[in-house]
């Protein structure tokens, strides 16, 4: 027994001796932020994706692993918006590494740069999985990273500032080769304005404002609550008189719910990335626009 | 001004345009759309900057959560009835007949100040008495991976034992941590963690308390620690899909007169004698979890199988019946108990779980004055399985059904049913692994 814990602890002494990396150190909660600080940070940083897109963002278990990842991390970038607080608390908490405390320069929320949507004006769980600060899923409108890219650059060269220079040439590649390809998008994505769309979580208001699809509706009758065949066929009764183009849901979610309802009304499922990694073709943050938008436009035909 | 110059520059754009200046009003245009981009950030950003922050007295007070629990229970044997060869132990089972509120649990934290947090968790009883469950502060900055922790908290040994009972996988705890822990190891002191600055999990931590937990006997005449406890865990990811959490504990105290009642003896009085046993008591634990599910995304199935193995060892005096005889002489002990449980998630919202529960009362050392008195011996191997359903429409909502097969008494099998609901209102915090 005292040999188990004496072999630990040279095990664990021999880990703190290695030389420590000169890379920024950062842990992101989402894929999508991962992909972020890779592109403004570039080789200067390490980053740790602690969730991939085919894991409910919103059911993510304080696994062991994460708590070793933030325990040396400098720099920890999340969505916030409580969209975490079933897991980086305990995180936090039991990493016991007070340079990514909340509130310390280590602890980033990208919700904090951006308008959020949905805020709701009354909090009750009756309502279901409500989020005070608004709706969380803020990556989906591309030109949310604008502001958020600015706010975590600066940042960076906060936390770094030998490389202070570095992060703001990338900054002003990154600003000028998004807002290129905002551009893009917005022209492909055209056709896709007004028309009326299912959604299976109420995961997309931030792709709504930006693309101008109709939401005319959820497949869950409150957010984060699984759909019930009775509620699904008062939505399918309802679809009669306001018909939708396509159902949309993400990548990690459950297909049977949309694929139900889109088989009765006679709509396509769209199934959308919804971050980085979600589908093959999103692969980096470009990746994951193109693959939405042609996605959506697939679903039109 | 500026406005002024637009309407000179408009009014001036169509009297010499040519074929040149096609060239200029794309640059125009351009720089117009980068000027609205400016705008909209920077409007995005006084929006941002605007938002108020939280304000009023209430705005600094702790977090509140409140756990609703109740059971329906039905069986056939009296619960009261230890399980066989465990008469010494603790037999706290939490449950009873029919329609019962179990504890209810009121958890309040907060951060203390930039240095400290606190929380405390009120056990309110059925009956209507209140106790102090949880009530500890933990720092917060003391960096380089430690985590100090001071007051009242569970114990940090094994896997199960600071789980709070509304996330218990079962009604009921394994018989491993009834008979050993009297549920759950409760103490009072200090506990320190060390997390190592590796890239898997290496946790150690040492725990000094007065012993208030069984099988400490919470000594108030001693200045001293009443127990220590030790534990390392480690754990990974294996892949996206798995995770693990392995870990060793051990345990030490001395327990002074403790008083063990209605033990059966080799005279079979009837209701049996009285016991107190004096000694050195030691433990040593192992532990395991593993964590499935496919790609990491618990959404619509997921699987989790764990594992806790305890041994203890006692040696000291016994007291043979305090209230008659009261004979005292050696006694020495080993006895260990085990569980496995698998919980699988077969479709979002609902799952199912089996546990195998068994102990081992061991054979006892009896000193030669003894020997004719107390059981050495129950040749007895306690067991139990159960079957739980759980259905949780949200996170903070659960109704379980559980069916258990209860051979932990010998002669007494007993088949029992319960169900379930525990709901959390209010504040619901992060769930550890």
């Amino acid at each position: 027994m005292h040999t188990l814990l004496k072999t630990l602890l040279i095990f664990s002494l021999a880990a703190v001796a290695l030389p420590a990396k000169a890379a920024l150190n950062i842990f992101a909660c989402e894929p999508e932020w991962a992909a972020l600080a890779q592109e403004l940070a570039g080789d200067k940083a390490s980053i740790y994706a602690a969730t991939n897109a085919l894991q409910d963002p919103h059911r993510v278990e304080a696994r062991p692993s994460l708590i070793a990842k933030a325990r040396r991390a400098q720099l920890v970038v999340c969505t916030g918006a409580e969209l975490e607080m079933g897991w980086l608390p305990v995180i936090l908490r039991e990493s016991a590494n007070p340079d990514i405390a909340t509130g310390k320069p280590g602890y980033f929320e990208a919700t904090h740069y951006v308008q959020m949507l949905e805020v709701p004006s009354r909090l009750d769980r009756a309502d279901g999985d409500v989020h005070a600060a608004g709706n969380p899923h803020i990556q989906l409108d591309a030109r949310n990273y604008l502001p958020i890219a600015q706010a975590l650059s600066a940042r960076m060269s906060e936390l770094d500032p030998a490389n202070a220079a570095f992060y703001a040439k990338r900054l002003q590649d990154f600003e000028t080769s998004w807002q290129a390809a905002i551009k893009r998008w917005e022209a492909q994505a055209a056709p896709l304005r007004g028309i009326p769309v299912l959604v299976q979580h109420r995961a997309y208001p931030y792709l709504e404002a930006w693309l101008g699809f109709k939401q005319i509706g959820e497949l869950e009758p409150k957010p984060g609550m699984e759909p019930s065949a009775a509620y699904l066929g008062k939505l399918l009764a309802q679809l009669q008189a306001t018909p939708a183009r396509m159902v949309i849901r993400s990548a990690y979610q459950d297909a049977k719910p949309s694929e139900w309802i889109a088989e009765r009304a006679h709509i396509p499922t769209v199934e959308l990335p919804f971050s980085v990694g979600g589908t093959e073709t999103a692969k980096n943050l470009y990746g994951l626009f193109d693959d939405t938008i042609t996605r959506l436009l697939q679903g039109l035909k | 001004m500026f406005k002024h110059n637009a309407i000179f520059l408009a009014l001036l754009v169509p009297v010499t345009a040519s074929a040149t200046d096609d060239i200029d009003l794309r640059n125009l245009r351009e720089q117009v759309q980068q000027l609205e981009q400016r705008v909209q950030r920077t409007e995005s950003n006084a929006a941002v900057a605007n938002r108020p922050a939280a304000a009023g007295a209430n705005a600094f007070n702790p977090a509140i959560s409140l756990v609703l629990q109740g059971t329906y229970g039905k069986f056939d044997q009296d619960p009261a009835i230890p399980s066989t060869g465990f008469a010494m132990s603790p037999n706290n089972n939490g449950y009873s007949r029919s329609f019962s509120l179990n504890e209810s649990e009121l958890g309040l934290s907060a951060n203390i100040d930039p240095q400290f947090s606190g929380v405390a968790t009120i056990s309110l009883a059925p009956e209507g008495s209140s106790s102090v469950e949880n009530a500890y502060v933990q720092t917060t900055s003391l960096g380089n991976g430690l985590n100090l922790k001071m007051g009242r908290f569970f114990s940090g040994l094994g896997y199960l034992n600071d789980v709070h009972a509304h996330a218990w996988d079962f009604v009921d705890q394994p018989l491993v941590y009834r008979t050993f822990w009297d549920k759950q190891l409760g103490e009072d002191g200090l506990q320190l963690k060390w997390l190592a600055p590796a890239d898997i999990f290496i946790e150690l931590g040492a725990e000094l308390g007065r012993g208030r937990g069984y099988p400490g006997t919470d000594r108030q005449d001693n200045n001293g620690a009443g127990a220590e406890a030790l534990f390392a865990h480690l754990g990974d990811d294996i892949g996206a899909s798995s995770s693990w959490r392995a870990g060793v504990s051990m345990h030490q105290t001395k327990r002074v007169n403790a008083v063990s009642n209605n033990v059966p003896d080799l005279h079979a009085t009837a209701g049996g004698v009285s016991n107190s046993f004096s000694g050195d008591s030691k433990t040593t634990g192992l532990d395991f979890i593993w964590k499935y599910a496919p790609n990491g995304n618990t959404t619509v199935t997921s699987f989790k199988l764990q594992g806790e193995y305890f041994q203890r060892t006692e040696n000291g005096l016994l007291t043979y019946d305090t209230a008659g005889a009261a004979i005292t002489d050696s006694y020495s002990v080993s006895q260990s108990g085990w569980y496995a449980q698998g919980v699988y998630q077969f479709m979002p919202h609902w799952r199912a779980g089996l546990r195998y529960d068994q102990l081992n009362s061991g054979n006892a050392e009896v000193g030669t004055t003894n020997a004719a008195n107390v059981i050495s011996n129950y040749t007895y191997t306690p067991t139990r399985y159960t079957l739980m359903f759980d259905y949780s429409p949200s996170e903070f909502s659960r109704l379980r059904l559980q069916l258990a097969q209860d051979k932990s008494r010998a002669g007494l099998s007993d088949n029992q049913l319960f169900v379930q609901y525990i709901m959390s209102l209010g504040a619901h915090g992060a769930h550890q692994f």
